[in-house]
């Protein structure tokens, strides 16, 4: 432990500076009382993070304690902030999906799927999105929500000191991310979901992989559940723990499970449905505890039920094909080239593709370079497409001025709106406790910053 | 009006004449055919200059439930405060999706409406989001917030401009705080001053940051990077077709 560190300027404006070096907390309580500060010495301001096991990534939370009391919390975000934001207003509509992939990096495809809604609607062609598209769409999203909900509650064992549930979680979620490679060619940043549909069909061999682990998964989700649901640590740790009734989530706008914790069944699958979600069958689970453990018995339900929505999809991609199915959109003059082969590296080149434009038709060759090299123009206006992400409401506020690129991307993410929920939270609750309730509302600081 | 009074020469111009000529003198949005700037375009059509699209106010009905909320507004608006047409200066509507644009006097007056009316009811707002149009003379800066109704299952925009000059808006966090960090990075992006808001510092980029990195009159930045041989410019400087 060192003191006054910070040099003579910060204790001038802040007090007595103390830097906590770790293990060293009897000498910091020890100081603070031989200085006689009786200020310091009750009221504790404790910065925690940017770079901490336990903020659920690079957030940072300046704690005033009193005892082990919170009495005011005020967390700092900014740590991740990338400019995607900026970045795609310089790139055509299409690759802009390259960009938002990686914002939220547990929910890529939500991302993906969220921002090609909206160009969707800004070009009008909504209803031409292909069928087989959209369930894709809705298969791979269903996915990516129980990998990314099994990474919520894997975490949230680690920060509160379990690790067996983190290894299980990861080891569920390693099922979806094998699925997702043989799919995509990609673990994380996928950018499969494109502008008028996806960038790939089934591979072959991927319909009876997703058969096995609809097989496989239920009982995994049930060795979790009995690892925590009657677990009495866990429940010691969460249950009345960080309470946000429905006044609370209205007022801080908060989505997502932490909403549907106060039993306000509000998912914008079932109440604006999106990509054909009407035609699923599938309940939106709600707890009225409006705890952290409802909260955890939400998403562990929710789980079920995407697996319900994965086996209908599966059921729909292996009956008989028409003629002219297809999973990118019609037009020539809005498709990207779909259906690329699969290489070592990731998504390679469209064999047949190529024959086409290099071996047969010059005005082939020459409409590919335009529509990849200039892309294609977006009529001006504004939209704001909705997906429901695993976390809440994901929107994506598009503008465009007619031109090949966007003018503006603004993405509303669901965890930056949720993490200002927290010190209504934490406050007057224990130190500890922060922990399990930044864990509840599981941000992502990729998608919180942006 | 047309009807009413034919011999008034103004109204006798062909509407369709009329939305020409005003187009002409709308903002030009590009110059050339097919969008390279610099001497790519050797196509003789370089001399073609775009007007930007003007976008009309829309025309009753709206269609789908835009006119419930608009007549539910405008009563509301006629007991409590200002009339619509002082309180709304344009409704658009627009790939299905209602727009109100408010001027910045009557924001928090028609935000509490929008929340407290039970014909109304939106009760989350998405938050605010910045747009920058450099070319749109006193109305660079446009807030746009996302309005969500839970009870009759509705969205709606408003969309809020105020000039460069003058970036200043009320803020909504009164009504709606859940836009206290969406205010803040509006601030931090845009440099839209909300008024009222109790903290309204950087939220993204660190304190002591230079400019607005969002706005259009900043540059993206970037290095040219090397490959094979070969130099890459940084995106804001490569060829582009806008």
């Amino acid at each position: 432990m060192t003191t006054d560190a910070a040099g003579p300027d910060a204790a001038e404006a802040e007090g007595r500076v103390y830097n906590v070096g770790g293990q060293d907390w009897d000498e910091v309580v020890a100081a603070a009382d031989q200085a006689g500060d009786r200020t310091s010495a009750e009221r504790l301001v404790v910065n925690m993070g940017p770079q901490h096991p336990s903020t659920h990534g690079v957030l940072r939370l300046i704690l005033t304690l009193e005892g082990e009391t919170v009495t005011e919390l005020r967390p700092v975000i900014g740590y991740l902030h990338t400019g995607i934001e900026k970045n795609m207003e310089f790139r055509t509509w299409t690759q802009g999906v390259t960009f938002c992939t990686r914002m939220d990096y547990l929910a890529p495809l939500f991302n993906e799927t969220a921002y090609c809604l909206a160009v969707e609607r800004l070009l009008g062609i909504e209803a031409k999105i292909p069928e087989r598209a959209s369930i894709l769409r809705v298969l791979m999203m269903e996915l990516n929500r129980i990998s990314s909900h099994m990474m919520a509650i894997g975490t949230f064992g680690l920060e509160l000191g379990a690790t067996t549930v983190l290894l299980y979680g990861l080891r569920e979620r390693e099922k979806v991310l094998d699925i997702f490679e043989l799919i995509t060619g990609l673990r994380m940043n996928h950018a499969y979901v494109r502008p008028g549909g996806v960038s790939q069909d089934l591979p072959h061999g991927a319909l009876d992989r997703l058969r096995e682990f609809l097989k496989v998964m239920p009982p995994l989700i049930g060795q979790l559940r009995k690892l925590l649901d009657a677990n009495p640590l866990y429940i010691a740790r969460t249950k009345n723990v960080a309470y946000l009734d429905l006044t609370g989530c209205m007022t801080l706008g908060v989505t997502g499970p932490v909403l549907r914790a106060t039993g306000l069944p509000w998912d914008l699958r079932k109440s604006q449905p999106y990509c054909g979600y009407e035609t699923y069958e599938f309940d939106v689970p709600t707890q009225d505890t409006c705890d952290v453990y409802g909260r955890y018995l939400v998403r562990m339900a929710e789980m079920d039920e995407s697996l319900k929505i994965i086996e209908q999809c599966v059921d729909r991609l292996s009956g008989p094909r028409p003629a002219d199915d297809r999973v990118m959109i019609a037009d020539a003059k809005i498709g990207w080239p779909a259906q690329l082969a699969l290489g070592p590296d990731g998504l390679g080149n469209s064999p047949d593709h190529i024959a086409h434009i290099m071996g047969q038709s010059m005005e082939a060759l020459i409409h590919h370079f335009k529509l990849v090299t200039e892309g294609f123009r977006v009529p001006p206006g504004q939209v704001y497409a909705t997906v429901e992400s695993p976390r809440g409401e994901l929107g994506c506020h598009a503008v465009s001025d007619g031109g090949t690129r966007p003018y503006r991307i603004h993405f509303r993410d669901p965890s930056f709106t949720n993490l200002q929920s927290l010190a209504a939270m934490a406050e007057g609750g224990m130190v500890a406790d922060i922990i399990a309730s930044i864990a509840s509302i599981d941000p992502v600081m990729g998608g919180v910053d942006r | 009006m047309t009807q009413e009074n034919p011999a008034d020469p103004a109204a006798q111009v062909d509407p369709a004449a009329r939305a020409g000529e005003e187009r002409l003198h709308e903002q030009i949005a590009s110059t050339g055919m097919f969008g390279s700037g610099g001497t790519g375009d050797t196509s003789g059509y370089g001399g073609l200059r775009v007007r930007r699209a003007l976008v009309p106010s829309a025309p009753r009905p709206y269609g789908s439930y835009f006119d419930e909320v608009v007549d539910a507004l405008t009563g509301a608006l006629a007991e409590a405060g200002p009339d619509f047409d002082t309180a709304v200066e344009r409704v658009i509507v627009d790939r299905d999706e209602l727009t109100l644009h408010v001027p910045r006097e009557h924001l928090i007056s028609v935000a509490r409406l929008l929340r407290d009316e039970p014909t109304l009811a939106f009760e989350l707002c998405g938050g605010v989001s910045g747009v920058h149009y450099p070319t749109d003379a006193a109305r660079e800066l446009h807030a746009v917030y996302h309005l969500v109704s839970i009870t009759h299952n509705r969205r709606i925009r408003l969309e809020v401009s105020v000039p460069d000059a003058d970036p200043h808006i009320p803020s909504i966090l009164g009504v709606y705080p859940s836009c206290d960090w969406h205010e803040r990075e509006t601030w931090d992006f845009f440099g839209l001053v909300f008024d009222g808001h109790p903290a309204l510092t950087r939220i993204e980029m660190p304190d002591d940051w230079k400019g607005h990195p969002q706005r259009k009159d900043y540059p993206l930045g970037g290095i040219p990077v090397e490959y094979r041989g070969a130099t890459v410019p940084p995106p804001d400087e490569r060829r582009s077709y806008r």
